[in-house]
């Protein structure tokens, strides 16, 4: 080691014909290039992804602002039931002509002169006509009110909606656009009164469908994706466990199993679409159950979800130790016993977390709900499974094929609608992930 | 003359070798753990250098700072001076491609790229630029399987899969496919520890040719084997330095007492 | 399904169904008893995979290059970020897509298409319509790139240590050993994945029924529209179903056809696969 101190030891020089050109200048660019492509897919990738976001988001979010009229609507009997019939015809209360009653207050809020027709049918347009079953129920669930004046906020037609949210181009020509200078006019003076103003819209979390954008939201196809859910998770949960625990821990390992292992991983891989086709034919047309019915969806979603399930709960089960395995049977427990005891519960968080997975995926579902018949205009909530219903990627579909302005917005709020309903289920699958993968 | 007086000559004679590489002070740290700590270990021209000592005391590790093969594992770190020839190898001018075509390695395990015996051998060159027409590749390819003693094995069977060999065969095409891209230095990490006793005589013959162009270091965990093909040879423990001396002294009359112990231990 | 499907056969001769090369089940409605090549599937197949390839076209170099430089050179902070974010784009459902294709990326094209014709010949006409194959191919590629990233990022995370090792310590730069070593060793996964994905694609339907448009045609061009066979079907079913006539039992024909190509594509990719893990184990 004191080599170097020794006066006899010689360092090697550099024999010249090791002084080779490799190309390294190339090389280097070569490598930098490559670098720079790869940089550049990740980034084109999240390029997308905020792209597709944003544009969600972007056209979205006024959605969940509505742009409400309050008008203090006289409830006057002469209108509503000028023959004083309600007590005996009990569909005097719902035929009555509301409509009059918001023009009314309108005309008197405005100052107009309630001849000029014209004018006033501009100005009564302003009101969604959504006003008159608000009216009606109001009407219906409380006929004291009648002969009363009561201040009534009720919903601005789309397009007042969209102009009041800044996004019609007012500088286009009056007569090619939907929203007219006096209108225009009028809806500041309104809003200068306080009486038309933006507030949250609860309406897109309650109301059913409509033709008209203010009076359209995702409350009955909430309703149905709820059912669904609850069906897939009470049907796929227990069987895809069973399935799991027979094929992992008490099927025997030969061809057969090799097999059925195969063909779960190509059912997860087959288009949702068959799924619905396979759903149509069998519960609907040989079965025999409903069309539109949350009950057939949940069906569909439960078969489609199933492989995923199994599959997330086997690797759960295979993750649980051997020694586990061996001590609760070293200590005389049964095999039953066992699983259910020992190994099952170390494998929930597992089998939870790709259950989770699986309803999300679900909950996204479009396709074969489509076949079956659950594109329909469901205006009331369903009652039960049974009754005609909307699931929520559905009614986005069906918005998503309106042609006006607002039905983009409101599509755009429906997707994030469902995107915080996604974001919420997978951030619980991650906790749940998180906070059991420690344990051994 | 007297045994001691033959001894000193030959200790001259060595101490005549020229150094090809020059470590001094050098540690490495994996993150917060240090696995060397200030080694000071000479490799001479045209010698073999076996590295010895009981498993994880670093042996493998001071084999890959002498071509860097160090920068690929994530938070290792390197301090000290190594130098081959003139040039400080860590220095920011000295690139590492060109660095490892000049300090070439065998591992452990054989590990032939899955494409055909020839295209294994003449993948260096290929990618150094070092041959460039058919001819050029037959040529460098033929030699490099000569020098590794596998051309009469596999001249008839160049395009099947190199993957397709036995365990001693794959190591000597490694081997081939190191020397063609004609470096320096060769570095041999445990080239044996997978193979059987008769690939090992085998391997351990090449190494005995190969002297003669390359400087070689290797490690080993056989004793014998390190006595076979080694003139020089430099004992580890715990990631220090213990002992660097000529093969024939350290086997028969080491200097340090750890060196003997273990050499003993494992010749017992 | 299968019966429905046989009932369909029984109607319409699977000859004309496979072989026909127009799509047309109104008329065939309308006319009488001669349904010749009415109900053709090949335009069908022939959207479905144009749109498919595009999307492919569109996907793979991206998903390629994002798994190879997670895989290789990412650094561990960026790749516990990017690849998660990366995936989110696989966990938005498909109807989003296809919503995103409609408002955002079918009007860009349209237009810009629309610019670069004005600037080169002075006639500013659109030459990509906003529903194309284009649309819809390049749309269902940013939803295939997670797949194709992820998956292949598993294939060449498994290609052992040992043989990077060996190419670097032959003074291999980084980007050789990924293209001359390593992407070659993972050839047979990358290709299994690859078609994983591509069966992905062929049964997409969503994106394609909001993007690409329902015409039944034959064409070259990827800027007008296409349909495919997940289009018709959602057609065929959609409203008023009658299960005795050809026009909504032709839905279980098209079902049974897309059910057994994807079949065959994930059957052979999981087989590959396999082989692939087992060559690696
Ligand atoms: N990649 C690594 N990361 C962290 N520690 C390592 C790594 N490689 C080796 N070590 C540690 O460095 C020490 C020396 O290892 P090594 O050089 O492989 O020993 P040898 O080859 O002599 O058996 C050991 O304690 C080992 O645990
Ligand atoms: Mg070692």
């Amino acid at each position: 080691m004191t080599d170097l101190a020794s006066p006899t030891v010689r360092v090697s020089t550099r024999p010249a014909e090791t002084r080779r050109d490799i190309g390294i200048k190339r090389r280097y660019a070569a490598e930098r290039r490559f670098r720079v492509y790869g940089i550049s897919a990740i980034t084109l990738g999240l390029l997308f992804l905020a792209l597709l976001l944003s544009t969600v988001v972007s056209n979205g979010y006024t959605a969940f602002l509505q742009t409400t009229i309050t008008l203090p609507i006289e409830f006057s009997e002469k209108v509503i039931d000028p023959k004083n019939e309600r007590s005996t015809d009990a569909k005097q209360l719902m035929t009555a002509n509301y409509p009059l009653l918001v023009r009314d207050a309108l005309v008197k809020q405005l100052g107009l002169d309630a001849t000029k027709r014209p004018q006033v049918k501009q100005a009564t347009d302003m009101v969604s006509a959504s006003a008159r079953t608000q009216l009606r129920d109001m009407v219906v669930a409380d006929p004291s009110i009648i002969g009363k004046t009561v201040p009534v906020t009720l919903l601005a037609e789309a397009n007042i909606d969209s102009a009041f949210k800044g996004q019609i181009d007012l500088s286009v020509a009056e007569t090619n656009r939907k929203v007219k200078d006096q209108q225009v006019a009028w809806m500041n003076q309104l809003a200068d009164a306080g009486v038309l103003k933006k507030s949250f819209n609860t309406g897109i979390f309650s109301f059913g469908a409509s033709s008209r954008p203010e009076a359209a939201g995702v409350g009955v196809a909430l309703i149905g994706s709820l059912y669904m859910m609850l069906i897939v998770l009470v049907l796929s949960l227990p069987i895809g466990v069973a399935a799991s625990i027979y094929l992992e821990e008490f099927a025997p390992k030969n061809r057969l199993t090799d097999l059925i292992e195969v063909n779960i991983n190509n059912l997860a891989a087959v288009p949702s679409i068959v799924y619905g086709l396979l759903g149509l034919a069998v519960f609907i047309n040989f079965a025999g159950m409903p069309r539109s019915a949350a009950l057939v969806g949940g069906f569909v979603l439960t078969l489609m979800t199933l492989p995923t399930i199994i599959i997330a709960t086997r690797a759960a089960l295979k993750a649980v130790p051997p020694s586990i395995r061996s001590a609760a049977l070293g200590l005389g427990a049964s095999k039953m016993q066992t699983i259910f005891h020992h190994v099952l519960p170390l494998a929930m968080p597992g089998i939870l977390t790709g259950t989770i997975i699986g309803l999300a995926h679900a909950l996204g579902e479009t396709a074969p709900l489509l076949l079956i018949g659950m594109v329909a205009f469901v205006v009331d909530f369903p009652g039960s499974p049974l009754e005609p219903s909307t699931a929520l990627p559905v009614q986005i579909y069906m918005w998503a094929n309106e042609a006006e302005r607002a039905f983009v917005e409101r599509t755009s709020g429906a997707i994030i609608i469902l995107l915080i309903f996604l974001v919420f289920m997978n951030l619980g699958a991650i906790l749940l992930r998180r906070r059991f993968e420690r344990r051994w | 003359m007297s045994e001691a007086a033959v001894e000193k000559a030959l200790d001259q004679k060595m101490n005549t070798v020229p150094l090809k590489m020059i470590g001094k002070d050098v540690s490495v740290y994996y993150g917060e753990k240090r696995a060397l700590f200030d080694v000071n270990l000479n490799i001479r021209e045209n010698t073999v250098t076996a590295l010895i000592g009981p498993s994880g005391c670093g042996k493998s590790t001071f084999l890959r700072t002498l071509n860097r093969m160090n920068d690929t594992i994530e938070n290792c770190r390197v301090t000290g001076r190594i130098t081959l020839d003139e040039d400080d190898i860590y220095d920011p001018s000295i690139d590492v491609v060109e660095l490892r075509a000049r300090v070439g390695m065998v591992f452990q395990k054989p590990n032939p790229f899955p494409k055909s015996i020839y295209e294994n051998v003449s993948y260096g060159p290929r990618i150094h630029g070092l041959a460039r027409s058919k001819a050029d590749f037959d040529e460098v390819v033929e030699t490099s399987l000569q020098k590794a003693g596998l051309w009469n094995e596999v001249k008839d069977r160049l395009q099947e899969p190199g993957t397709g060999l036995s365990g001693g065969q794959q190591q000597r095409l490694c081997i081939a496919r190191a020397v063609a891209v004609s470096p320096e230095v060769i570095l041999m990490d445990e080239p044996c520890s997978a193979l059987d006793p008769i690939a090992t005589a085998k391997v351990e013959e090449l190494i005995h040719e190969l002297r003669a162009n390359f400087t070689i270091v290797i490690v080993t965990h056989s004793m014998q084997q390190a006595a076979r093909v080694s003139q020089r040879t430099a004992m580890f423990h715990l990631g220090n330095l213990v002992e660097e001396n000529d093969t024939d002294k350290m086997f028969t009359n080491p200097d340090d007492q750890r060196t003997q112990d273990y050499i003993m231990g494992r010749f017992g | 399904m299968l019966s429905e499907a046989g009932r369909f056969f029984s109607m319409v001769s699977p000859v004309e169904f496979f072989f026909g090369t127009v799509w047309d089940p109104r008329f065939a409605a309308a006319g009488s008893g001669d349904a010749s090549g009415q109900f053709g599937l090949l335009p069908l197949l022939g959207g479905t995979l144009y749109i498919a390839f595009v999307a492919m076209l569109f996907a793979v170099p991206i998903g390629l290059f994002a798994a190879i430089y997670m895989a290789e050179y990412a650094s561990p902070r960026l790749r516990s970020t990017a690849k998660p974010l990366l995936e989110v784009l696989a966990g938005i459902p498909t109807i989003v897509y296809g919503f995103f294709a409609l408002v955002t990326v079918g009007p860009f094209l349209r237009d810009i298409s629309t610019q670069l014709n004005g600037l080169l010949t002075g006639n500013y006409q659109n030459f990509i319509q906003a529903q194309s194959v284009l649309t819809a191919g390049i749309v269902m590629g940013i939803m295939l790139i997670p797949f194709v990233s992820s998956l292949s990022d598993d294939i060449i995370t498994q290609v052992p240590r040992a043989l990077r090792d060996g190419s670097l310590g032959l003074g291999a730069t980084r980007s050789e050993t990924v293209k001359k070593v390593i992407l070659p060793a993972a050839l047979p996964g990358i290709v299994g994945a690859l078609l994983l994905t591509a069966s992905r694609a062929v049964g997409e339907t969503m994106i394609v029924v909001l993007a690409a448009g329902v015409a039944a045609r034959m064409q070259l061009t990827p800027f007008e529209p296409m349909t495919t066979v997940t289009v018709k079907i959602v057609h065929q079913l959609t409203g008023d179903l009658e299960f005795t006539s050809p026009q909504t039992l032709v839905a279980f024909a098209l079902g049974i056809t897309l059910f057994v190509i994807t079949l065959c594509l994930n059957i052979y990719a999981l087989y590959i696969v396999r082989k692939y893990r087992e060559q690696y184990e």
